[in-house]
């Protein structure tokens, strides 16, 4: 397999042993637990402050200003207000499972943290099936979701929950498949010897596996266009009607958590992780993070959402078949066209990309939803 | 410009139609019997020439001796309306055949006029109140609430 | 009554309710659907929640202190209730109106008319899911139109400025030039959202082909405004029936052809421009004179009933009014075009998604203010 430059870079061997520290690999594993937890909770601040004041401008108006300098401390006010609010569970609701919906829905985000690589060998623990476990432990959370909705004995709740449900196992699939091709590129599950392995983004080698796994990942994280669940103008807020105080605040911290591993994660996949030349790898990180992220909540700003049967539809009948054709195509030009250089194999996958893409859109229509009553 | 049309003539076509149930007749509107109002409808919706295809709008008003219901009607294809009235005697069983089999505009404002001044309608899909609650006891707009 | 399917599936349809108080039905207005899971199978529209029993408060009013009660029925729209409401009165007393207030209503009714549908259009594609970016666009134009109103009268959204035999008062010297600018801009703007939205992919997903509404029902349940001329008929009171001075201007009148929520979409979009065609010529030809006639302050009508209708931008706003020769309308009737436009919403729904629903139910385009009276 000569696609990538022969052999894994020397950093990626080194990195699967741990540490030589005193107090060897706990030491290791309670270090990285406190920079993950503030890594997360201080970038989801920053992201909700930057969300705002980004959708602020593309609505024309400025954003929050207020609290604090150019209204940095505006994600602060919202979690002192939001921790100091009295915390309502409805009368017939179930109370356990009211009560265990946000962290069932919470812990697996914070699990994904585990392999991603922030730079240079800094990683929790480097699972040789690093991209399986994440996305094994990413589905975890829609039963999360569904507790909510089933706790909240409110019709409206349970409407949402079962769209959720419907909708994050429907795009699972497209979302595994257009992994395999990165796999299939790297030749391993193991996170870090998938940036090892990107001398070229792998955004340039699998342009197709990327837009589908971006708009499944879309799906996954419930952000428009496919946030029906939360569609605040028809079940007013879904699955999180009837929460408030605490645990609506775990519920907000899911939604930004989960854009902010699916960011983590397409940068790790697709966009060269932490590599990049002149500035220190954890920089080049928040970088790509940070551009995924802009690029998902300008997407929210500008398109209309979906209904739930054209989210149905696309996703089987749209990116499952342009996932199977993505899979076979790489399998393809791996086996068959070893030694040849990268660039060529470029222009093939952008043209294939074009010619899918127009022909499906050809074929597929997203409409017809009356029922004969 | 819709055309108004004659209340003279209308009424002088209808007479011919439904003998004896024509009171009377003004510059663009015919008051005719109230148990005549549904054939009276269904002719001025079917004849050609006519064709009043488009209710534009029931009201009723209480002049304290008998309601009066004025039925404007359009017809969108020759453009000219016509005006026809009816009266009711019984303030107190105040009822009359309902159009809206005829045009289903008539649906709500049938119900607004049986909920704030107390005229039943027969043959209304779903004779309710519309804007006060169900228990509301009264009709306010008639000229003896209060 | 339920969904027809082929699965021998054992399903229960459930009551929902939608509103009053929802972030999505446009005022208080109450829904009681039976759903079949997504689809819908029955729908009861329940209102009154707004009825401040108008009409009976006119019977105890002076004809003149009956216009700030008009105000407030299609308060998005106040300038066109005024109109109609005073062109009834004059029509029973038989005032002329001075050429010049007649050309300054005009005005009035058309900037009304282009304020409701930025509105009306905005509140549309945000039920779709545009999350608020649209309706933001146009809130930005809205905010000119309502400086120029409140130069005029002093007010931003009730305006009480058409009287008996005229208007209350003239306009201020700087009207004129920021009209004029206004103007020459608005139909740039008006380019920009249909550049942005029309040919959305999304945006044509949700809405074509959904809530169809077939000509002979349309004419048959008394629909008016945009709503009937979508469905395919060429009917606008201004053409048809003309009043005021409306017969002098040049302006088309824009249809569709199937009537569904797309239809009336565009149907607005395009009367807008034609209302600033309309407000351009009007301001070419404003003449010099009085603004109101010489009216007795305690008006007397003669004995007798009138009819006056306008086009107002929901539709075709009547007001029936009887006198008895005293100094208060006898009897004062709305015939309120949002009220009969929604006699058909049931047959439009029946079928489609909850989503679509709330979709429909936009498109209409009413004012609680209107229906409850």
């Amino acid at each position: 397999m000569a696609i990538y430059s022969p052999g894994l870079s020397v950093l990626s061997q080194n990195a699967a042993l741990p540490p030589d520290w005193p107090g060897g690999y706990w030491l290791h594993w309670l270090v990285f637990v406190v920079i993950i937890m503030t890594f997360v909770l201080a970038s989801i601040m920053g992201f909700i402050y930057f969300e705002r004041r980004g959708i602020g401008r593309f609505q024309v108006r400025l954003g929050p200003n207020r609290t604090g300098p150019f209204g940095i401390l505006q994600p602060v006010a919202d979690a002192i207000k939001v921790l100091l609010k009295e915390d309502i569970v409805p009368a017939k609701g179930d109370r356990i499972v009211h009560w265990l919906a946000p962290v069932v829905a919470f812990v697996p985000v914070l699990l994904i943290f585990a392999v991603v690589p922030f730079g240079g060998g800094a990683i929790l623990a480097d699972l040789n099936i690093g991209i399986l476990y994440v996305v094994a432990v990413s589905s975890v959370t829609v039963i999360g979701v569904f507790m909510a909705g089933w706790a909240s004995n409110n019709k409206y709740s349970l409407l949402g929950a079962m769209r959720d449900v419907a909708q994050v196992v429907s795009y699972e699939i497209p979302l595994l498949l257009s992994i395999v091709g990165v796999v299939l590129l790297t030749g391993s599950l193991s996170m870090i010897k998938i940036v090892a392995a990107q001398d070229l983004p792998f955004i340039l080698l699998q342009p197709l596996g990327f837009l589908i796994f971006f708009m499944a990942a879309l799906a996954e994280i419930n952000r428009t266009p496919f946030d029906l669940l939360e569609a605040e103008s028809e079940i007013v807020a879904g699955f999180h009607t009837e929460y408030s105080g605490m645990k609506f605040a775990m519920f907000y911290l899911v939604e930004y958590a989960e854009v902010l591993a699916i960011s983590a994660i397409i940068t790790t996949l697709f966009l060269g992780g932490w590599r990049g030349p002149l500035l220190p790898p954890f920089v080049w990180f928040l970088i790509k993070v940070f551009g995924v992220f802009f690029f998902i909540f300008w997407i929210r700003s500008t398109i209309p959402r979906l209904r739930i049967d054209q989210v149905m539809a696309f996703a089987w009948k749209a990116l499952l078949p342009l996932a199977l054709l993505n899979l076979v195509i790489t399998g393809i030009e791996i086996v068959a066209l070893p030694a040849i250089s990268p660039w060529v194999i470029i222009l093939i996958n952008l043209g294939v990309l074009a010619v899918l893409v127009v022909v499906w859109s050809r074929f597929f229509k997203l409409g017809g939803g009356r029922v004969a009553v | 410009m819709t055309l108004a049309l004659s209340g003279k003539e209308i009424a002088g076509k209808l007479e011919e139609q439904f003998p004896g149930g024509i009171l009377d007749s003004g510059a663009d509107s015919v008051t005719i019997k109230s148990d005549l109002l549904l054939s009276v409808a269904s002719f001025l919706k079917d004849t050609k020439d006519l064709e009043f295809d488009y209710l534009t709008a029931i009201t009723a008003v209480d002049y304290s001796r008998y309601f009066e219901l004025v039925y404007q009607l359009t017809s969108l294809k020759h453009n000219h309306s016509l005006i026809i009235k009816t009266q009711l005697y019984d303030r107190n069983h105040a009822s009359l055949p309902s159009v809206s089999g005829l045009w289903r505009g008539a649906d709500f404002q049938e119900r607004e006029i049986y909920d704030l001044l107390g005229i039943k309608f027969d043959g209304h899909p779903n004779m309710k109140r519309i804007f006060l609650w169900e228990d509301f006891q009264g009709h306010p707009l008639r000229k003896d609430y209060l | 009554m339920a969904v027809k399917t082929e699965l021998k599936l054992k399903t229960e349809p459930f009551v929902l309710n939608i509103g009053p108080v929802h972030p999505s039905t446009h005022g208080v207005f109450r829904m009681r659907v039976t759903l079949d899971g997504e689809v819908l199978i029955d729908l009861e529209p329940v209102f009154g929640y707004l009825h401040r029993g108008i009409e009976k408060l006119a019977e105890g009013r002076t004809y003149t202190q009956v216009i700030p009660l008009t105000d407030r029925l299609d308060y998005l729209a106040s300038m066109s209730n005024n109109l109609a409401y005073v062109m009834a009165v004059e029509k029973l007393a038989g005032i002329t109106v001075p050429e010049r207030a007649e050309y300054l209503r005009v005005i009035m009714a058309e900037l009304q008319r282009i304020a409701s549908h930025l509105i009306a259009v905005g509140a549309f594609l945000n039920d779709c899911g545009a999350f608020m970016t649209p309706i933001l666009y146009m809130i930005r134009e809205r905010e000119k139109i309502l400086d120029l109103l409140e130069m005029v009268s002093g007010q931003r959204l009730t305006y009480n400025y058409m009287r008996v035999g005229g208007v209350s008062q003239d306009i201020p010297g700087e009207f004129l030039p920021a009209l004029r600018k206004f103007v020459q801009r608005m139909p740039s703007y008006i380019d920009e959202y249909d550049q942005l939205l029309a040919e959305n992919e999304i945006l044509l997903a949700r809405s074509k082909g959904v809530g169809i509404l077939p000509k002979d029902m349309a004419i048959n349940a008394s629909a008016s405004g945009p709503v009937l001329r979508a469905s395919g008929v060429k009917w606008d009171i201004r053409k048809a029936d003309p009043y005021s001075v409306y017969d002098r201007f040049q302006f088309d009148i824009p249809t569709g052809s199937v009537g569904d929520c797309y239809d009336r979409y565009r149907v607005r979009v395009q009367e807008m421009r034609q209302s600033v065609r309309i407000i351009k010529q009007v301001m070419e030809g404003l003449p010099e004179g009085e603004v109101k006639a010489e009216v007795a302050h305690f008006l007397r009508l003669p004995v007798g009933e009138t009819y006056a209708h306008i086009e107002s931008p929901r539709g075709e706003l009547g007001f029936y009014l009887v006198s008895d020769n005293s100094i208060a309308p006898y009897r004062l009737h709305i015939r309120a075009p949002s009220l009969i436009n929604l006699t058909a919403l049931r047959d439009m729904t029946l079928g489609w998604k909850v989503a679509d629903v709330i979709i429909i139910f936009g498109s209409i385009d009413i004012n609680m203010g209107e229906v409850d009276r």
